[in-house]
């Protein structure tokens, strides 16, 4: 047993609690489920196991020392992995930042709370590796199989890159909160993690445009314009992954050494960014712009006015929701490029259009019917449930609309059926993502719009099998083929299956 | 006060609801036109199950709401329009002002724009949120919060009104200034129903008391009159409700 305040005890109490929340997340707090939980896990990771098998036996094998072109890759893969734990880094930074829970009750103790702070930059940094090595460790594990132990080592490399995650996380909350302050700092560095997440692939799909001319090329050949030497210092840690061990070593240092600095540098400052960010009052200001007017209108505008009002009033939200339209930046771009100009492009755009609708409609859906702060007042009100049903259907599809209208419309100058295709496809996608929030709607607060998904397991994989089929459904649509009706009626079963279980029926068959 | 030839604000007969174990069980309860009255009764008595299917929150399993007349389970539009509800924990939109709070409350009761915005300034005026009604609503103490409910439960003027433990987390002050806007209320004919634990509000401010227990009504009448069935003599509300709750769980 730790002595109580020790590096240890501390370590043990988050390793206790991590422990508890990951398994009330896949329990739900229901110990019945334990094992039910236990066999999904072992399911999972074996169909993960047998995906990596399948992928990896069908690539190339790998040379015994790396060609350029390898490394490159390998590169582009590290880059990409990286972007992303450097996104969820700054999320879990910026939470424990922000987040009151504990931290009240730890800065108001007599213990050393610099030490708990430590062990959570740590803590953070697990929790990163732990999530990379849910979908790399399979990919790891059959490569080593298939190739020889020594890849092994990309264990240390995610590792070392998790750490060095952390560590550039820390430093950029840090300095974001030195110049931007306490209030700004937490909207800003969700947004700039947002943005590094989806930067790497986003200006992949630009330099392909650039350079190609479209997005339909090796996800990684962009990077080869680098034209660069196989000992250039930007392929080290892609030789260490191939188990170089000086490269190996000198990045596990690397990644270990950045990772004790900003632990030796901000755990004795976290207690007072913390304050400052709990002295300071995320609410709204004092109102800049004009007032909104809900009574000159009827109920179902005064509905719909409150949606788009709350939307717009709230930028971490909107920011939230507007993200994953990033993805549309290199859409956008290449269709400007090739404006008047007949060309393929609307083959990809279609699709993407179709996609991206659907995940904004789910989204939006979810603010509106799921994400309604005031339930009681809107079920008290004097309006029938099927009129408030309607005006919030009609806020959602109108904010789809105003997002993607103006995409179509420029895509029907290139090719008018393949907009006719997309309208067509965004239209049935927002619709589709907006009835499976219906039908699994469940109250919550706004601000845990992030959390949505756990909400429902089903209508999320729902909402992205449907998405993903009213896409596939408009690729094949757009060059002519009935086989588009394959894709089109997967995707009605599947709504039909999900309304079977859905608690909506439930409601309404009881 | 009661007048047996009042109509009747809310009359419930043999209402029932069950959810693991019965909440309200075979409830019968009237409170006549311009009247106060408080519903008392310990946790899980069922006095918030009551109001939320009378306020059509929750569907009842059996039984007849009617709110001056209407038939709040056949026609519950109607029966809407006449009612406002105000919970114990009032969710608010953060990103909106109180004045756009109260216009989208008016919005949605259909009251003329001019009419909303006249009397949304004269009950911030009221409750001491004028000189926040601009403010958005994110930054609001818990009692302002509660302050800015009951606006926009009185913003259309409702014949009845009802209220889940509207004192709980208020600080005297504005405790004061909601007792006097329901006094107001009812003076001017409005009914008010409101649950409560803090029996000397009740004991102060209702005209009758309802006092639930096991999820039916198990007296209900003015103070004097749960005394003497009580048996309590000049006690206290706090020792008569004590006693009839004892009373009722020793017949159980």
């Amino acid at each position: 047993m730790s002595a109580s305040g020790s590096f240890q005890w501390f370590a043990s109490h988050e390793t206790r609690l991590a422990w508890r929340d990951w398994r009330w997340l896949m329990t739900r707090g229901r110990s019945e489920r334990a094992g039910a939980a236990a066999l999904g896990f072992v399911v999972f990771t074996l169909f993960m196991h047998a995906l990596a098998y399948v992928a990896l036996s069908r690539s190339l094998r790998p040379t015994e020392t790396a060609d350029v072109h390898e490394l490159v890759v390998l590169t582009g893969v590290m880059v990409l992995g990286f972007s992303a734990m450097l996104s969820q880094a700054m999320e879990s930074v910026t939470r424990a930042f922000y987040a009151r829970g504990d931290l009240e009750l730890i800065l108001t103790s007599p213990a050393p709370a610099p030490r708990l702070f430590a062990v959570r930059i740590a803590a953070i940094a697990a929790t990163i590796f732990s999530m990379s090595l849910a979908l790399g460790a399979p990919f790891i594990n059959m490569q080593a199989l298939l190739y020889g132990a020594r890849w092994l080592c990309a264990y240390l490399i995610v590792a070392s890159l998790a750490m060095l995650a952390v560590a550039v996380a820390i430093v950029i909350v840090g300095a974001l909160f030195g110049v931007l302050g306490a209030r700004r700092t937490r909207l800003i560095s969700q947004i700039v993690a947002a943005v590094i997440g989806a930067a790497f692939a986003i200006g992949l799909q630009f330099a392909a445009i650039l350079s190609f001319g479209t997005m339909a090329v090796p996800r990684f050949a962009a990077l080869e314009q680098l034209a660069l030497e196989p000992t250039s210092p930007l392929l080290w840690p892609a030789r260490a992954a191939f188990g170089e061990p000086a490269p190996l070593v000198l990045l596990v240092c690397l990644g270990a050494a950045s990772l004790a600095v900003a632990i030796g540098v901000f755990a004795p400052r976290f207690g007072g960014l913390v304050l400052a960010a709990a002295s300071t009052s995320y609410g709204p200001r004092k109102r800049s712009r004009p007032r909104a007017h809900f009574s000159d209108a009827s109920p179902a505008q005064a509905l719909r006015r409150k949606e788009w009002s709350l939307l717009l009033r709230d930028p971490w939200l909107m920011s939230q929701t507007l993200m994953q339209l990033l993805y549309l930046l290199p859409a956008a771009f290449l269709l400007w490029r090739n404006f008047f100009s007949e060309t393929g492009v609307a083959t990809f755009l279609a699709p993407i259009l179709i996609m991206a609708a659907g995940q904004l409609g789910g989204g939006l859906a979810w603010l509106a019917v799921s994400g309604e702060d005031a339930p009681e007042l809107i079920a008290t009100a004097p309006v029938a449930a099927a009129k408030v049903l309607r005006a919030k259907t009609e806020a959602v599809l109108f904010g789809v609309g105003a997002v993607f209208l103006p995409l179509v419309g420029m895509l029907a100058f290139v090719a008018p059926f393949a907009a006719l295709v997309a309208l067509g496809g965004v239209t049935v996608a927002a619709g589709s993502a907006t009835a499976i929030q219906y039908w699994f709607r469940a109250q919550a607060k706004r601000s845990h719009f992030r959390r949505r998904q756990t909400s429902s397991r089903i209508a999320t994989f729902a909402e992205a099998l449907s998405s993903n089929g009213w896409a596939g459904a408009g690729a094949l649509a757009v060059t002519g083929t009935w086989f588009a009706l394959v894709p089109g009626v997967f995707v009605i079963a599947i709504l039909a299956g999900v309304w079977s279980v859905s608690p909506a029926r439930s409601a309404s068959a009881g | 006060m009661q007048n047996s030839s009042s109509p009747l604000a809310l009359e419930i007969r043999g209402l029932v609801k069950s959810f693991e174990r019965p909440a309200v069980d075979r409830l019968d309860l009237s409170v006549p036109a311009g009247e106060f009255y408080s519903l008392l009764g310990p946790n899980g008595a069922g006095k918030t199950t009551t109001l939320r299917m009378v306020t059509g929150l929750l569907a009842p399993d059996s039984g007849s709401i009617s709110v001056f007349g209407v038939d709040a389970r056949r026609d519950p539009i109607g029966a809407k329009r006449i009612m406002a509800w105000v919970s114990d924990e009032p969710m608010l939109y953060d990103q909106l002002t109180p004045m756009e709070y109260l216009d989208f409350v008016a919005g949605l009761w259909g009251v003329d724009a001019r009419l909303a915005a006249e009397r949304a300034r004269e009950l911030l005026c009221c409750l001491g949120l004028a000189p926040f009604a601009d403010e958005r609503c994110g930054t609001f103490s818990k009692g302002m919060r509660q302050k800015l409910a009951l606006a926009g439960a009185l913003v259309h003027e409702p014949r009845l009104i009802i209220l889940d433990e509207p004192f709980t987390g208020l600080d005297a002050g504005s405790s004061r200034i909601v007792k006097d806007v329901l006094r107001e209320r009812v003076r001017a004919g409005c009914s008010v129903i409101m649950t409560t634990h803090i029996l000397e509000v009740a004991e102060r401010m209702a005209d009758r008391i309802g006092v639930m227990a096991g999820g039916r009504l198990i007296a209900d009448g003015k103070l004097d009159e749960l005394r003497l069935r009580a048996g309590s003599g000049d006690a206290s509300l706090e020792d008569t409700f004590l006693t009839l709750v004892a009373q009722e769980r020793a017949a159980a």
